[in-house]
């Protein structure tokens, strides 16, 4: 017999380590955030998000998030649906031609993209090579956005092409034998059966795009200001911890809205699709 | 599928690709330029692969990547399987939270997690190498413990208890009968953490300290002074190195299926 309990104490090690890096560390940001610098409780630093800059930043930083997982979606989808659909026997292959260029370095790849829109770049050599008129994009909350779906792409692919194998394709078969064509098929059978996948890949991207600070201090070149750069800006620049803190814990507490609905919606769907 | 519609698909995918592969394909040009210049073609050379190596800066950070990566993700997968086995023999409302603390990391976004870090760790310890492992294997080991759960899960009691009857020990029995079962997902969550630490950014950023440079944290301060070549020299190999790694996993076919869990997860 496993003795349960004697065994549970091998979690020991890690209930330590989870109050000391993972509960402590939330404590004293939130420690930070209520407090001003010399050490008595305010709420300001919270309330400075109403500030018009800060509301500004979170606004936009909602916007591109919104707009960066939508086209991830537009693009992703089609993918992992051609993907699943593939009849070749190494499938595996070009499904890892999609993860590796995830393995090279995100801050290299950024670059590259600098290099490709800047206005003497690659894009625009090539837009003037076939006579089209140049753009200006490098710098602008378009190339911030570009970036950002490169980046996240990935993330959206991989789930919905794992949600897209587990439907049996049996019941594809079925609709399509009962008279269903392709369009009715797909919009009643493959996407409800994928919506796991939707769903979390739209948490994978939307997310990090929140909160995201690096892609638009390279590809924004200063000019964007999203949530992320001002909390960075004030932790490493302004020096002033305490109202860094204080918007940290209000993208924190938007993170975790967005999420709940995210699986508020996922629940809703699983729960219908039972009976 | 009809004939045309294989051919959209395909030149859907291509434009993915292209879209994927693109930045890549610039940083491997440059790499072979002979000028400084980003945006100016001046002959193919080799001087940037050449120069790689006695150039300090870039050694050190790729050291300090490597070094922090490897322990970080060596001392999360201990720390975390140790942890999945714990919680999956624990009463149900004890497992629960450790499972909801073990959900934080994941959630939270990285800037706040890199912060918060950065708060604890200037209270107690300089920033060094030595924190940046830390803030690594807090980020990495809810991967490994998601990673081992499920296999744990899927185990059958009955083969231990049999061993044990058969006369085993419970240590025996534990490396006989549950790790060759729990092994496959260790492995995806030491990869997963792996392949996390390495690009790691912005939660390195904020708990290296000054002074402690890994590849991420160098290149960010360098696109803003202006980029040393060599460092596409050195992104083509890495990348050459990850394209053959994944040749030589893909058509071993073994290890692939949890590649790709790890990648998907």
């Amino acid at each position: 017999m496993i003795n349960k309990f004697r065994t549970s104490f091998l979690a020991a090690p890690y209930a330590v380590w989870v109050l000391i890096c993972t509960i402590l560390p939330l404590l004293y940001i939130l420690g930070y955030a209520l407090t001003n610098d010399a050490g008595s409780f305010t709420i300001s630093n919270l309330t400075a998000i109403a500030e018009p800059v800060h509301l500004k930043s979170l606004w936009l930083s909602i916007k591109v998030a919104f707009v960066t997982t939508i086209i991830c979606l537009i693009i992703a989808y089609p993918v992992a649906l051609i993907l699943h659909n593939l009849k070749i026997t190494n499938k595996g292959f070009i499904v890892f031609l999609f993860i590796l260029p995830m393995w090279m370095n995100f801050m290299l790849r950024i670059l590259a993209w600098q290099i490709i829109l800047s206005n003497n770049g690659i894009l625009n050599s090539i837009l003037s090579a076939i006579g089209l008129p140049t753009i200006h994009i490098l710098y602008t909350k378009a190339a911030v956005t570009l970036g950002m779906v490169y980046d996240f792409l990935p993330y959206m692919i991989l789930p919905i092409y794992n949600a897209l194998s587990k439907i049996n394709d049996q019941i594809v078969e079925a609709a399509a034998d009962l008279g269903a064509n392709w369009l009715t098929t797909f919009t009643k059978i493959t996407i409800p059966l994928s919506k796991d996948g939707i769903i979390s890949g739209i948490i994978m991207v939307f997310v990090p795009a929140l909160s995201s600070f690096v892609v638009s201090n390279l590809l924004g070149g200063g000019k964007v200001l999203l949530i992320g750069n001002v909390i960075e800006q004030e932790f490493t620049l302004a020096r002033n911890w305490n109202l860094g803190s204080g918007l940290s814990i209000i993208l924190m507490i938007f993170v975790l809205v967005s999420m709940s609905i995210m699986n508020k919606v996922d629940d809703s769907e699983n729960g219908g699709m039972l009976v | 599928m009809t004939k045309i519609k294989k051919g959209t698909s395909y030149f859907y995918l291509g434009l993915v690709f292209l879209f994927l592969y693109a930045p890549i394909l610039v940083l491997i040009v440059l790499s072979f330029n002979d000028s400084m210049s980003r945006t100016v073609w001046g002959g193919f050379t080799f001087k940037w692969y050449l120069n790689l190596t006695s150039n300090d800066n870039i050694m050190n950070a790729l050291g300090t990547t490597i070094r922090i990566t490897l322990a970080s993700s060596i001392l999360a997968t201990v720390l975390g399987t140790s942890a999945a086995i714990g919680i999956h023999y624990m009463k149900k409302r004890h497992a629960a939270i450790m499972l909801g603390a073990t959900n934080i990391p994941l959630l939270n976004a990285d800037i706040v997690t890199g912060i918060s870090l950065m708060l604890l760790f200037t209270r107690f310890t300089p920033l060094g190498e030595f924190s940046v492992v830390l803030a690594h294997i807090a980020f990495s080991v809810p991967y490994v413990i998601f990673n081992v759960l499920p296999r744990l899960q899927s185990l059958s009691e009955a083969c231990f208890e049999a061993a044990m009857d058969l006369g085993a020990t419970p240590t025996y029995a534990f490396f006989k009968v549950v790790w060759p079962e729990i092994f496959p997902g260790v492995l995806s969550g030491f990869l997963m953490a792996l392949t996390m630490s390495l690009d790691d950014f912005t939660i390195t950023y904020f708990t290296k300290g000054a002074g402690v440079n890994t590849l991420s944290t160098m290149l960010y301060t360098q696109l803003r002074k202006g980029i040393q070549p060599e460092l596409y020299a050195l992104s083509t190999i890495l990348f050459l190195l990850a394209f053959v790694l994944l040749l030589v996993i893909n058509f071993k076919g073994k290890g692939r299926d949890n590649r790709k869990e790890a990648v998907a997860k």
